[in-house]
């Protein structure tokens, strides 16, 4: 069985190729000027002009941006994390009538597409006066990530052997304690692995950010990107910067929490 | 989709409400622990749906309440007579193919080589699933740029060999295109998927098969795909639900332009809901994705992944 594997390697490399040129593109336009771009699409920047990257980092609303989608991102992965593992803990580990119709209705969920649900959901927070309010998005984010979160916990905490739970239970233990103290420490894989799913989610959401805010100070980065977009339209390579600037976190958190992304995104989908 | 979670630990149900402990105690903690994540289910997921329907009953703007003004099913006959829709449903059934034709087995494909041992596979499985992280917001602008036809880097690109194209900004071409960045941003998803799925088929029987004599493209047609039926059965499934709500890309690339040339259903309504305040209208598009939704999820289930409900994707329901 030798085989050359250089067919195969050709295949990666032209696959390789059509996925990263257009990322290393932005990185290396972002050091011309516009004019360097148009002239010299391919080669390196001569000069290298550093103008464009410094510009976005110098300005405030990149900053505010990014922590913007900070805070939304990790609120939103507190309250669908907690509120999804204590249904989860039901779920999987009490028996009662109605059980697995509680269940199924949060599964179903799974197959509701979130732009049925954006029309009457801007009514609602605007009645709310929840627009222009981080928390009109992380609550419906956080409502919408319920069902897969649930899924995936309840899957792991069923894992967990009974015995554990009647130990704790003789040694004194009530559900609560037994969930606090010992389900959730020993779940810390999967509950890292949905937090992930969590935060990329909130990160990358357009559609929902897109109709609650409005005003500048409370836009997320998505928002900006679309925003400097419009603005800076004729001045590619400025934009090439913004792109990639923007591209760090989501990338940088992919290499830290790759396992976890991955192994949750499988589990979601043959689980879903 | 439930039952194939719930089906392989059917067997051992967990211990149930403590014998020792009264029973109204234990309900009091179900109720503590699934009331919050239910309220909040119901308020923004189950509610604003329900809504949906109910507003495309009428001839509503968005504002004063709930609307009054009531139409019957006005807005459907409206909206099934409109050659807007009947494009966006041209569309959805166009991008649904093609992901099937062509974005799916290229997956497919390039999961099977990188389960090969080639040197450096762990850095392609990186890279090809990188975009997938970006947002469509970022993949969106990054692509306006490069496919615009008079600077962009992919008439650079094309132009040395004479192969330009107006992409996006021509209504023949722009679906196409469209498609294109779909698959940049998504293949390595679905390559994923199929990565897991490919590892949990035991090396015994394609051995086997090895052994009988068949050759490599046998073992693949013969036992790896069957195999892998309920991995690929899923990402079809996937990716016609994502087809049928697909806006972020089409917002951020052509807003449906050129001359509707890429308009979606989730578009359409985005546009007539909260560029036209015509929520009514806007909300019998939202019923229509819905039932799409819905029906397709139904039937999915009840014909095609019936069989892997019944015991065949144990290992896949445990993976992790």
């Amino acid at each position: 069985m030798k085989r050359t594997t250089l067919p195969l390697h050709a295949i990666a490399w032209i696959v390789g190729a059509f996925i990263l040129i257009p990322i290393v593109y932005a990185l290396i336009g972002g050091f011309k000027d516009t004019s360097q771009l148009s002239t010299n699409p391919f080669g390196l920047p001569s000069p290298w002009q550093t103008g464009n990257y410094t510009e976005v980092l110098a300005a405030g609303s990149f900053w505010r941006q990014m922590w913007n989608s900070t805070f939304i991102a990790v609120l939103t992965t507190v309250v669908t994390v907690s509120l999804s593992a204590m249904a989860a803990f039901v779920f999987a580990r009490f028996a009662f009538r109605g059980r697995e119709l509680l269940f199924t209705l949060f599964t179903a969920g799974l197959m509701f597409p979130f732009a049925v649900a954006i029309l009457p959901i801007f009514v609602m927070l605007r009645t709310l006066g929840l627009i222009d309010n981080a928390w009109g998005v992380i609550l419906v984010q956080s409502a919408f990530g319920l069902p897969l979160t649930i899924i995936i916990l309840r899957g792991f905490f069923r894992s967990i052997p009974g015995e554990i739970e009647e130990a704790a239970t003789l040694d004194g233990c009530s559900s609560f304690a037994f969930f606090w103290r010992i389900l959730l420490p020993m779940a810390r894989p999967a509950m890292a692995t949905v937090s992930v799913l969590a935060i990329v989610g909130s990160w990358n959401n357009f559609m929902l950010p897109l109709v609650v805010f409005s005003d500048e100070s409370s836009w997320t980065l998505p928002l900006g990107i679309q925003q400097f977009q419009g603005q800076y339209s004729s001045d590619t390579s400025r934009i090439l910067a913004y792109l990639v600037l923007a591209m760090v976190p989501a990338l940088g958190f992919y290499a830290v929490a790759e396992r976890h992304l991955i192994g949750g995104l499988t589990a979601g989908a043959t689980k879903g | 989709m439930t039952t194939i979670t719930r089906k392989p630990e059917a067997g051992r149900l967990p211990a149930h409400a403590r014998p020792t402990r009264g029973k109204r105690r234990s309900w009091v903690t179900i109720a503590l622990f699934v009331l919050p994540a239910l309220v909040l289910f119901l308020l923004l997921v189950v509610a604003p749906i329900l809504v949906a329907v109910y507003a495309s009953g009428f001839k509503w703007n968005g504002f004063g309440g709930l609307p009054t003004d009531f139409i019957g099913f006005d807005n459907f006959t409206r909206l099934f007579a409109s050659d807007i829709f009947l494009t966006d449903m041209w569309h959805l059934l166009v991008l649904v193919l093609l992901c099937l034709v062509i974005q799916l087995p290229l997956a497919l494909g390039i999961a099977m080589l990188l389960n090969q041992r080639i040197r450096g596979r762990a850095i392609y499985r990186l890279v090809f699933f990188a975009p997938y992280v970006l947002s469509e917001v970022i993949t969106g602008v990054l692509f306006s740029l490069i496919l615009s036809p008079t600077s962009g880097l992919a008439n650079g690109i094309l132009g040395l060999v004479g192969l330009e194209s107006e992409f996006l900004a021509n209504q023949d071409t722009a679906l196409m295109s469209l498609f294109i960045v779909m698959t940049w941003k998504y293949f390595g998803f679905h390559m994923m998927i199929y990565l897991a799925g490919r590892q949990n088929i035991p090396n015994e029987l394609l051995e086997a098969a090895r052994i009988d004599g068949a050759t490599g493209w046998e073992v693949f047609r013969h036992v790896t795909l069957p195999l892998l039926g309920p991995t690929i059965r899923i990402s079809v499934f996937l990716s016609v639900i994502y087809t049928v709500q697909l806006f972020d890309l089409v917002w951020i690339l052509t807003e449906g332009g050129p001359a509707h040339s890429t308009e979606t259903l989730a578009v359409t309504m985005f546009d007539l809901g909260f560029g036209r305040s015509q929520v009514g209208y806007a909300s019998a598009i939202s019923v229509v994705m819905f039932a799409l939704s819905l029906v397709f999820a139904l039937g999915y289930q009840r014909f095609v992944m019936r069989r892997d409900m019944e015991g065949a994707t144990t290992a896949m329901g445990d993976t992790r």
